[in-house]
């Protein structure tokens, strides 16, 4: 990725992700209660979330990759959410069990 | 400190990973679109992921509202600092006064340590080179289980659309290009949106 490319990406993020949360206050609270929009709104994290998981564990641009000690991390960082781990500590546990599996 | 990690490992510059969260600040899009672009993504595809995922703090927005009652130019300062955890604080309070404190307070600190941490994240990878020596592969992975578990705890409606965006992503991964899956992922929602819906319509006649 070019670095003009980089800064066209954070900045164009900065402004539509800021506008976003800008037309919650301004527009009016009515036009969002149609029970579908906001369903759907409500769930689109979940969707999203899920499928980037999925892609960040097995995916490697257009093939699989089924790499042991990252998937070993991942699963690590399965059961401390499962065990309701704080953030920071399923992220640490992830890293270090694919660090060390790899040092070995 | 993940994303700044995890941004410079995508390609972003440690300077460009700061301003994303000084101007982003909302962490789940920063980490779709560093995610998206680190798989081989195109630039729109993780712009159109970021959006998606950002669109709740429209939500949080709306229900902050009047809540927060944010006048003149305390008003997009209020939307700048409007995410999950800023509207998680304020909604858990039972006057409206401590809810505007708490907005307020969560959110001013979120912002610091959220920008501080980026940037050590991102010098620090930048530092150490291979970010796959460090396990940064597992580690962003692991940020999106952690930020979507309390969804997956409030019911099986999430949990079945969940299921349904991860298989899609997972089969779409060898036949369409690499950002694609995850936007796909949408139309799971879509369908699991509108079979409640038809069956709540059904119910009531």
């Amino acid at each position: 990725m070019s670095n003009a490319t980089g800064w066209y990406i954070v900045l164009l993020s900065g402004v539509g992700c800021y506008a976003l949360k800008l037309a919650g206050y301004v527009m009016p609270a009515r036009w969002f209660e149609h029970s579908r929009l906001r369903r759907l709104i409500e769930l689109m994290p979940v969707a999203l979330l899920a499928a980037l998981i999925v892609v960040q564990a097995v995916a490697s641009g257009r093939h699989y990759d089924w790499n042991a000690a990252r998937l070993a991390g991942v699963a690590v960082a399965a059961i401390a959410v499962w065990r309701k781990a704080p953030f920071i500590v399923v992220v640490i546990l992830a890293a270090t069990t694919a660090a060390l599996l790899r040092a070995i | 400190m993940a994303f700044g990690a995890a941004s410079v490992a995508a390609g972003f510059t440690p300077a460009q990973s700061s301003v994303s969260s000084l101007l982003t600040f909302t962490g789940g899009s920063q980490f779709a679109i560093a995610g998206v672009i680190a798989g081989g993504g195109t630039a729109a595809a993780a712009l159109g992921s970021g959006f998606l995922l950002g669109a709740r703090n429209t939500l949080y927005a709306v229900r902050l509202q009047s809540l927060l009652d944010a006048r003149g130019w305390m008003r997009p300062i209020a939307a700048l600092l409007t995410i999950d955890e800023s509207t998680a604080m304020a909604l858990g309070q039972s006057q409206p006064r401590l809810s505007r404190l708490a907005f307020w307070w969560t959110a001013g600190a979120v912002y610091l340590f959220w920008n501080i941490a980026t940037l050590v994240g991102a010098l620090g990878a930048q530092a150490l080179g291979d970010p796959k020596r460090f396990g940064l592969d597992a580690a962003v992975p692991a940020a999106f289980l952690a930020l979507v578990a309390p969804r997956l705890r409030a019911g099986a409606l999430p949990r079945r659309v969940a299921l349904a965006g991860g298989l899609i992503a997972v089969l779409l991964i060898p036949l369409t290009p690499p950002g694609v899956p995850v936007l796909a992922a949408c139309a799971a929602l879509v369908v699991a949106t509108d079979a409640r819906v038809l069956r709540s319509l059904r119910r009531s006649r």
